[in-house]
């Protein structure tokens, strides 16, 4: 079974959750023995591991035909592929793209990013897929997350192959419900183009059933799961400064995290306790407002922020946090609190995330609960037990959640599309 | 000739009501109003008026031969009490009859029996109180928490004067033997047990009507028909439950009612008669004793504990509720007293149950919370509000034994105070009533004399005390 993949982001270089889901559900479905998958990603830096895939560099294939200098060539590939795969690709191309900007040997840069005039990168990555989609043979077509829709659609128009497509989010997500119309274009077209559907929890399959109007017996929900620690990341140190309970909210700074939340259930719990201090990690368009919020309430000299984490000091910081909160508004799955149990730190979700529906030693609330949010909080930092049997029992569970798993449901999708 | 024994459990706990972390040292109200009013209206309703009703029934056709069992804990009738007294007098009618049998258990269906100390009699000799001054009879067997029995309580249990007490006849303890007999304790003769025969049980609490089970439906001459069916010499067959079995668990729709009441006149078919535990106890001697070192309960499939000290999170909350105990009852405050009561059911243990994650269904079916851990956070909170209740009495630094012995003095003292100022009264009295007729007896004079020095020394020496 050979599967064309089209991602946005892949390890190490990732903006979010992403990269590291697309990452762990292509390592687990390199465990079965008969897989072979082809990624495609916009701009990959070539630190990549592709040990158990094969990536394509989108911005090295050509869209339009150029005869470059053997030497010129050579050097702009960078080795991402040979110069032989890179001819082959040229034989491929049967669409007119003269109208897009292009390099010397007819490819086209990508920021690789989510920059502002994304919409245009969404459709040069579609170009893009017209070329690799004839290079390659392949039995299935797999899209993760609305940016790469366009092209899964593209490819199935042109080869006739099965298109799934991954939703790890929708807009109704990332807004609060105030959709950009232009990216709700996309997802409803790509969710209708769709043979099959897999979205990362209960929660946003409804959203596609009830606000994409999908039918239900074409979705399929597959949860997310999370990568064993590696030993290096085992081995890092806590760095504990203070002999406070810390309490953690670690993620981007946006509205769809429901910092403000945060922000008033550490002030509650700090009315009452004093030996605590809480940290915002991360950053994002809401972090001026939160330092603003958190002066209003007065509580700055226990409330921390410590702007964007990256690599290492996101497993430093957890390390030495007590608890762990993610009141998210509106998570499709969220990642981080079962990497948060992994380092075995107690952790409090919202009851609007989808990694609820599968986490049972973590303490549940609804986001807008500030009061139970702070009880909790207040619970976990006072009663030792609670504390322990979080920490020990959330490891365990999330140990048995293991992409190797997800990765079978998938497959079982692919088998249900070919009809085998 | 077999005999059925029939014995009903009837308990409902004070719930708490969702006690926030900000109310602590605020607010010293615990319980949800709302919904245990709710609760035992709607299982009065259901279940405890039309069964009392159908048993009264059953007992005057049958001219007294039917025979049931009651063990009522002391905070279920308090509810009744309060929110349906009309429960309580259907009891009250039953009791009259003479053919219910009221068994004695823990005030607060609490897990006393697990800690040493006196609380486990307190809470027991409470509950007998209680129940001779709703139903006038004193209860002669005794019925534990939840069946939970071991050697070690069997032993306290004679120490009270029971004569039997019933409990489960769980598997790991029995092997072979068959539960339909009398057993006594190891450690301890006199004791009479009676056992819990789970399979028969079982078949009506939880299988009555339960489509896929291969005996539905479950008619009453089946039932009598397996009773009649045991070998001859098992002369006794013990049917403990629930009583929300009748109408809750297994709703009047099911039949359940008509069931309980066939039951009886296919018994006397067959030749076979309904008994109370503590005739059973009169009549028969125990054809074995048994020996039970861990304690067991009725409770799930391991039959153990571990439904309310499986997890560390139940077991600190317990041992925070056991500390506490000693200076709650040196307080002697009826507030403090009566939260401890509501405080102790072991229902709310039973509901930070993590054991069944996967198929909760039986834990998370009575439960309040959302989840185990919403449990005990609530639970905590109003315990460490309790436990700043108790300590504000008491200086915390000083430890038990201390402040025992203090207070042992000072009652002692405040006793022996009373006794004297008693005498000292009378005996003026009688001076009084002397000098009116013989004005001159100089010794009762002196006696009289010395005797209130000594209240006068006695009450300056407890002044100081109680200031140290």
């Amino acid at each position: 079974m050979r599967a064309l993949m089209f991602g946005w982001e892949f390890p190490p270089h990732i903006l979010g959750g992403l990269g590291t889901a697309s990452y762990g559900l292509t390592r687990g479905m390199s465990l079965q023995s008969d897989m072979d998958i082809m990624f495609m990603l916009p701009k990959p830096w070539g630190d990549e591991d592709q040990s158990f895939l094969k990536i394509i560099s989108a911005n090295k294939v050509p869209v339009v035909y150029r005869e470059p200098d053997w030497n010129y060539l050579n050097s702009e590939l960078q080795g991402r592929f040979s110069p032989e795969d890179y001819y082959h690709f040229r034989d491929c191309i049967r669409e007119d793209n003269n109208h897009i900007g292009t390099n010397g040997i007819g490819a086209i840069e990508f920021s690789g990013r989510y920059p502002q005039n994304l919409f245009e990168e969404i459709r040069n990555y579609d170009a893009v897929a017209g070329v690799v989609c004839r290079a390659y043979d392949f039995d299935v077509i797999h899209s993760h997350d609305w940016l790469t829709y366009p092209a899964g659609i593209h490819a199935k128009h042109v080869t006739g192959k099965p298109l799934v497509i991954h939703v790890h989010a929708t807009d109704f997500d990332r807004s609060r419900g105030n959709v950009n119309p232009g990216v709700f274009n996309i997802e409803k077209a790509g969710m209708d183009e769709a043979d099959h559907i897999i979205t990362v929890s209960n929660l946003t399959r409804d959203t596609v059933i009830y606000r994409y109007h999908i039918d239900p017996a074409k979705v399929t929900t597959v949860h997310n799961a999370v990568e064993p620690i590696s030993p290096e990341i085992e081995a890092i140190q806590p760095r504990r400064n203070t002999k406070d309970k810390v309490v953690t909210f670690l993620g981007r700074i946006t509205m769809q995290k429901g910092p403000e939340y945060f922000v008033e259930a550490a002030y509650r719990v700090l009315q009452r306790t004093p030996n605590v201090r809480f940290v915002m990690a991360g950053s994002g368009d809401m972090m001026d407002k939160m330092i603003r919020h958190a002066a209003y309430r007065n509580i700055c000299d226990r409330f921390h922020f410590t702007g964007f984490l990256k690599g290492k000091e996101v497993y430093e910081m957890l390390k030495s946090s007590d608890v762990y909160i993610m009141p998210s508004v509106s998570e499709p799955f969220g990642i981080s609190p079962l990497e948060a149990m992994q380092v075995g730190v107690p952790t409090i979700i919202s009851k609007q995330s989808g990694c609820a529906e599968i986490l049972n030693n973590a303490i549940k609330v609804d986001y807008w609960d500030i009061d139970a949010m702070a009880d909790a909080i207040y619970s976990i930092i006072t009663y030792p037990s609670m504390y322990k049997f979080l920490k020990e029992e959330g490891k365990k569970e999330v140990d048995e959640i293991k992409w190797e798993y997800a990765a079978l449901k998938v497959r079982r999708v692919y088998d249900m599309v070919l009809h085998r | 000739m077999k005999s059925i024994c029939f014995y009903f459990q009837v308990h409902q706990p004070f719930r708490l009501r969702r006690y926030r972390f900000f109310d602590i040292g605020n607010d010293h109200y615990y319980y949800d109003d709302y919904n245990n009013e709710e609760i035992i209206k709607r299982m009065a309703e259901r279940c405890y008026l039309p069964a009392n009703r159908l048993i009264l029934d059953m007992i005057r056709e049958s001219n007294g031969a039917f025979k049931v069992a009651f063990s009522i804990s002391g905070i279920a009738l308090e509810q009744m009490e309060l929110y349906a007294p009309e429960v309580v007098d259907s009891f009250r009618e039953l009791a009259k009859t003479g053919c219910v049998e009221f068994l004695a258990e823990t005030y607060a269906h609490s897990l006393a029996s697990l800690w040493s100390g006196n609380e486990f009699e307190l809470q027991v000799k409470e509950h007998a109180n209680k129940i001779q001054s709703l139903f006038g009879v004193k209860p002669t067997v005794f019925r534990n928490t939840e069946l939970i029995y071991s050697d070690e309580i069997g032993d306290r249990v004679v120490g009270m004067g029971f004569k039997g007490m019933i409990t489960e006849g769980a598997k790991h303890i029995l092997g072979w033997k068959s539960p339909n007999y009398v057993y006594c304790c190891a450690s301890n003769p006199r004791l009479k047990l009676l056992l819990k025969n789970f399979k028969l049980s079982d078949d009506v609490t939880f299988r009555f009507s339960d489509w896929g089970w291969d005996q539905f439906p479950l008619t009453a001459d089946k039932y009598v028909d397996w009773i009649a069916n045991t070998p001859p010499e098992e002369n006794i067959v013990n049917l403990f439950m629930g009583y929300e079995t009748f109408g809750e668990m297994q709703s009047a729709e099911t039949g359940i009612f008509e069931f309980l009441k066939a039951l009886p006149k296919f018994a006397t078919q067959r030749g076979i008669s309904f008994k109370t535990p503590s005739e059973i106890f009169d009549k028969q001697k125990p054809v074995d004793s048994i020996s039970v070192p861990c304690p067991i309960s009725w409770a799930d499939e391991e039959r153990d504990l571990s439904a309310w000290l499986g997890n560390e999170l139940q077991r600190e909350a317990f041992n925070k509720l056991r500390e506490i105990g000693d200076r709650v009852r040196m307080a002697k405050d009826l507030k403090l007293l009566q939260d401890w009561y509501y405080l102790q059911s072991s229902d709310h243990f039973y509901y930070m149950c993590t054991k069944y994650f996967s198929d909760g269904a039986v834990h998370s079916h009575y439960s309040p919370y959302d989840s185990p851990y919403e449990a005990f956070m609530n639970y905590m909170n109003v315990l460490s509000d309790f436990i700043d209740r108790v300590n504000s009495k008491f200086p915390v630094d000083m430890d038990n034994e201390e402040l025992d012995s203090l207070t042992q003095t000072i009652n002692a003292q405040e006793d022996l105070i009373a006794q004297l100022t008693k005498e000292n009264k009378k005996l003026k009295a009688d001076l009084a009533a002397a000098s009116g007729t013989a004005p001159k007896k100089s010794t009762t004079t002196k006696s009289t004399m010395t005797k209130t020095t000594t209240t006068k020394s006695a009450t300056t020496k407890s002044k100081t005390n109680k200031k140290s």
